[in-house]
């Protein structure tokens, strides 16, 4: 189970500590995060939930190997990716990073399954094999009739699809999704967190998802909330602290 | 080969914008390829120049004649191994603005002396034995539509009254560069008829036994005909030619700057081009650093898409003004040498992929910089 007090979770996939963010603007100091301490298990559905400028893309940032701590470090696997240059950030990334945006970011002169292949074209793998992984992630997300479809031709639901087979294409070891249903309506949230729970429950991802919406948030495991950079009161497991 | 699909995508996402760009570069190196050819036609009479070949004129200028008599004393110098001499004979065809270089040549010895002329035995004894006679380049044939046996009658600017000519002969070049747009007849011919400057030529046109000599011979023939009421002034084929071109101006000056500006032009064209593209992507571009793609990856996605409108485009181009070139010369026989050939192509391919990489350089270096958090931020 999460655990946010810093003691030692043995075999937590993802493990946090003493992290901070500070920015200097205009020859001020932000502290975004502070001291964070994070323990997540593999197969977890975490959410992070907060009022605007709590951190909390900050600390997916941060996760994803999209930015480095001021201080503290970030274990994933085993591996301490604040130790990691930029370039090999990339390359983790490759390997264990999963992206579910907010506003999807597909690229709209590629088909769903151009865009789904994206993540695959960095690998060694086949053409062959390449089309039988986007071909099992669309199916995976019930777009296999719409593969050759452009993302102006789908609605802002199969589009959030195909940007989750994209992020799980290449069998990330964990998927951080950032407002995954921010911008879409009741039913097509529901039907994306529907699919991201599949995911969690059936496949075993881990899944770090920041969201404002709280029927979002209450599909997750656990719930941390986040206020001005620490992560504040106990999780909440379940609808309950 | 993986990205192509990303490539092509990219390349037709504005394909008013990529067709624009791809016909700036089609244009500038059409531009390219007249401007080489321009200069190349200034400049073939100096590289097609016999390197065993010089040109004996007289000191004051080409326009004064030098005396018949010189010739036996010009093959008596020590390394000339042949001497023919010809006048200009400046006449036109019917209009002024028909005009075409025709000489009065020595028939004995020309051909000797220009070996890459090629005329057919059977047409060339066909022209020693009429003196009225006359052989005309392949081009010149074809410009006019004359054939063997046609009676041409040319208007005399130097020598007034019309003269009356037989073709007798069409030669060709042995090389492709070649001048194939002259004429030439009997020397004998213009002498009988002329009235003034008889037993006087235009120039001589010696071949040496030893190019080294080349100096050495031009130099003892100068002092021959020192002090006296015909200097010479003997050169290489060569050096005469260059001097010929630059009389007509810096040629070469005024291809390089038109040349200097159609590629800064083309330059801001096509990097402003890739740097509107690569503001429009930050996105994706970032979206592609976030799902693993590496700086230099990023760097060459945009810096391939630049080449490859550089490449369609200048290889467009460049083919266009190989086709127009091979109409011959539009100028009716100013450019005798309207030729574009397989090594200025190629350089002018060079060229466009040179401009296209400079161009796409600063902004593939924008993408290849970007900062995920940063280009993700931004709406």
């Amino acid at each position: 189970m999460v655990r946010v007090d810093g003691g030692r979770a043995d075999g937590a996939l993802i493990q946090l500590r003493g992290v901070d963010k500070t920015y200097v603007r205009g020859g001020e100091e932000l502290h975004v995060l502070q001291g964070l301490n994070l323990d997540v298990n593999q197969g977890e559905f975490v959410a992070f939930m907060g009022p605007s400028g709590s951190g909390k893309s900050t600390l997916l940032n941060l996760l994803g190997g999209l930015d480095k701590p001021s201080d503290g470090s970030i274990i994933v696997a085993g591996e301490d990716i604040t130790e990691l240059s930029l370039s090999e950030l990339t390359e983790w990334r490759a390997r264990h990073v999963g992206f579910v945006f907010q506003m999807y970011n597909l690229i709209p002169v590629l088909t769903a399954f151009q865009n789904v292949e994206l993540p695959l074209l960095l690998t060694r793998l086949s053409r062959a094999e390449r089309r039988r992984h986007v071909e099992a992630a669309l199916d995976l997300v019930g777009l296999a009739d719409r593969m050759q479809h452009y993302p102006a031709q789908l609605s802002g639901g199969q589009e959030q699809r195909v940007g989750i087979a994209r992020a799980i294409v290449a069998d990330p070891t964990f998927l951080l999704c950032d407002e995954p249903t921010g911008d879409l309506d009741r039913k097509s949230a529901d039907e994306i967190m529907d699919l991201i729970l599949r995911l969690s429950r059936e496949q075993g991802k881990t899944v770090l998802m920041v969201t404002h919406d709280p029927l979002a948030a209450d599909r997750a495991d656990v719930v941390l909330h986040l206020e001005k950079g620490v992560l504040v009161g106990a999780p909440t497991v379940g609808g309950v602290r | 080969m993986k990205h192509l699909a990303l490539l092509r995508a990219n390349l037709f996402r504005k394909k008013l914008r990529t067709a624009l760009t791809l016909g700036s570069f089609a244009v500038a190196l059409f531009l390219f390829g007249i401007l080489a050819v321009v200069r190349g036609a200034f400049q073939q009479g100096v590289d097609v120049a016999g390197v065993d070949r010089l040109i004996i004129i007289n000191k004051v200028a080409i326009i004064q004649p030098l005396p018949l008599s010189y010739k036996a004393r010009i093959e008596q110098i020590p390394g000339v191994q042949d001497v023919t001499f010809a006048n200009w004979f400046g006449g036109y065809y019917q209009d002024e603005r028909n005009f075409f270089a025709n000489f009065a040549v020595d028939v004995d010895s020309y051909l000797r002396v220009y070996s890459e002329f090629v005329v057919p035995d059977d047409q060339w004894a066909a022209f020693l034995e009429d003196r009225q006679g006359c052989v005309i380049g392949e081009g010149l044939a074809e410009r006019f539509g004359w054939k063997v046996g046609d009676r041409i009658p040319l208007t005399g600017t130097i020598f007034p009254g019309t003269w009356e000519f037989n073709v007798r002969a069409i030669y060709k070049g042995k090389r492709l560069q070649d001048d194939v747009n002259s004429m030439f007849f009997h020397w004998n011919y213009l002498e009988e008829r002329r009235e003034y400057t008889k037993g006087m030529v235009g120039w001589y046109t010696l071949r040496i036994e030893n190019p080294d000599d080349a100096v050495r011979v031009a130099q003892t023939i100068d002092a021959t005909f020192a002090n006296s009421p015909y200097e010479t002034k003997a050169e290489t084929e060569k050096a005469f030619a260059a001097g010929w071109v630059k009389q007509m101006g810096n040629i070469e000056f005024l291809i390089l700057s038109i040349g200097t500006v159609v590629f800064f032009t083309l330059l801001l064209v096509t990097g402003n081009t890739m740097a509107i593209a690569v503001r429009e992507r930050v996105r994706e571009l970032a979206v592609l650093k976030a799902v693993g793609y590496g700086d230099t990856t990023v760097l060459l996605l945009v810096l391939a898409e630049s080449l490859v409108i550089a490449g369609i485009g200048g290889g467009f181009g460049i083919v266009l003004a190989k086709l127009f070139t091979m109409r011959g010369d539009p100028t009716g026989g100013l450019l005798p040498f309207f030729y574009l050939g397989e090594r200025t192509m190629v350089a002018g391919f060079v060229f466009a992929l040179a401009v296209g990489a400079l161009s796409g350089l600063i902004p593939a270096v924008t993408a290849m910089r970007l900062r995920v958090v940063d280009a993700l931020r931004r709406v």
